[in-house]
């Protein structure tokens, strides 16, 4: 894997990225939120909790909950590498998990597009916890392009955040 | 992650203890991301059926609604190790390595059902597909395969 770079923050990604996970009830349930999105892709947090533990004797969490993690991040860096906003549909992820989760520490997750075309987009995610090189979890998944029109306009007004002010500010 | 010398922890005397009664529905609400989910299993004879029940806050895609993705496969996930547990009677729960997830339709927000299949057993690793479905078996929303390490067997 390539060494771990340090992006510079889009904001108006974020924007997107924070109010599409805010739009996903598991990720309010885990409490996924994003540490930082660009142009190359995104990371995501996910904060230790006991309601995610697999294993009650050593604390450690499940690896559905990486899993989880991992997919949220694949499938909103679609929204960081594409000119324009699109929800891609998943059609397959496949996991390694390196090591276990050290207990009492969040997850992060990070994810980019590495090769867009017309139909499909192919993603790499890499979960660690406070040292970026040591993964926890590596993930590769592929998305189908559906297309902006596919999902309705309520959603992408959500999305861009069209009731922000600052947003109304800029339009006028 | 077997505990050496003999003495054993919660999770494996939890495991026997759910291999003497069949119950391994006790065994799920001892891990708390099964709970989270809500995992339960319905067992028929020798078949074993696992069911994620409809739950909003399991859900992802607001639109449709559907399932959240990585939800459909902590459920497999979840199912495959129980299902080793459960045919293997091995006395933990064995370690994923990897997991291979394909998903096929929707996960609308429904029931959902997962069954596996123990596709090659070896000394120290399982290899088991896992098929998820909502209305019809034979229209899954998803097929999984996953490499587990087994716990060593103490002897």
């Amino acid at each position: 894997m390539p060494q771990y770079e340090v992006w510079t923050n889009d904001s108006l990604r974020l924007g997107y990225v924070e109010r599409f996970i805010g739009s996903l009830k598991q990720c309010q349930e885990l409490g996924i939120s994003p540490v930082c999105a660009s142009t190359q892709g995104l990371e995501l947090e996910l904060p230790y909790h006991q309601k995610i533990v697999g294993n009650l004797d050593t604390g450690v969490i499940h690896g559905g909950a990486i899993t989880t993690l991992m997919d949220t991040a694949s499938g909103a860096s679609v929204l960081c590498c594409l000119p324009e906003l699109e929800l891609c549909p998943t059609l397959d992820l496949r996991v390694d998990y390196m090591r276990p989760a050290e207990p009492g520490k969040s997850v992060y997750a990070r994810a980019t597009c590495y090769r867009v075309t017309n139909t499909i987009i192919f993603t790499r995610c890499e979960a660690f916890q406070r040292d970026p090189d040591i993964s926890v979890a590596q993930c590769v998944a592929t998305f189908m392009r559906i297309g902006r029109q596919a999902s309705p306009d309520w959603f992408w007004k959500q999305i861009e955040g069209a009731d922000d002010e600052s947003k109304r500010g800029r339009d006028e | 992650m077997s505990q050496k010398g003999g003495v054993m922890n919660n999770l494996q005397s939890l495991v026997q203890k759910a291999h003497q009664s069949g119950d391994y529905n006790q065994l799920l609400e001892t891990i708390p991301y099964a709970q989270t989910l809500g995992v339960r299993c319905e067992r028929f004879g020798n078949e074993v059926v696992f069911v994620l029940p409809k739950r909003d806050q399991n859900l992802g895609n607001p639109i449709l609604p559907a399932i959240h993705g990585g939800v459909i496969g902590g459920f497999m996930e979840i199912a495959a190790a129980f299902h080793l547990a459960i045919f293997l009677e091995i006395d933990d729960l064995p370690r994923i390595v990897d997991f291979s997830l394909d998903y096929l339709r929707a996960g609308f927000h429904q029931e959902t059902y997962a069954e596996c299949r123990l596709t090659r057993q070896g000394n120290r690793v399982a290899n088991v597909s896992v098929s998820a479905w909502q209305k019809k078996k034979q229209e899954p929303i998803a097929l999984a395969r996953a490499h587990f390490l087994l716990p060593i067997k103490e002897r």
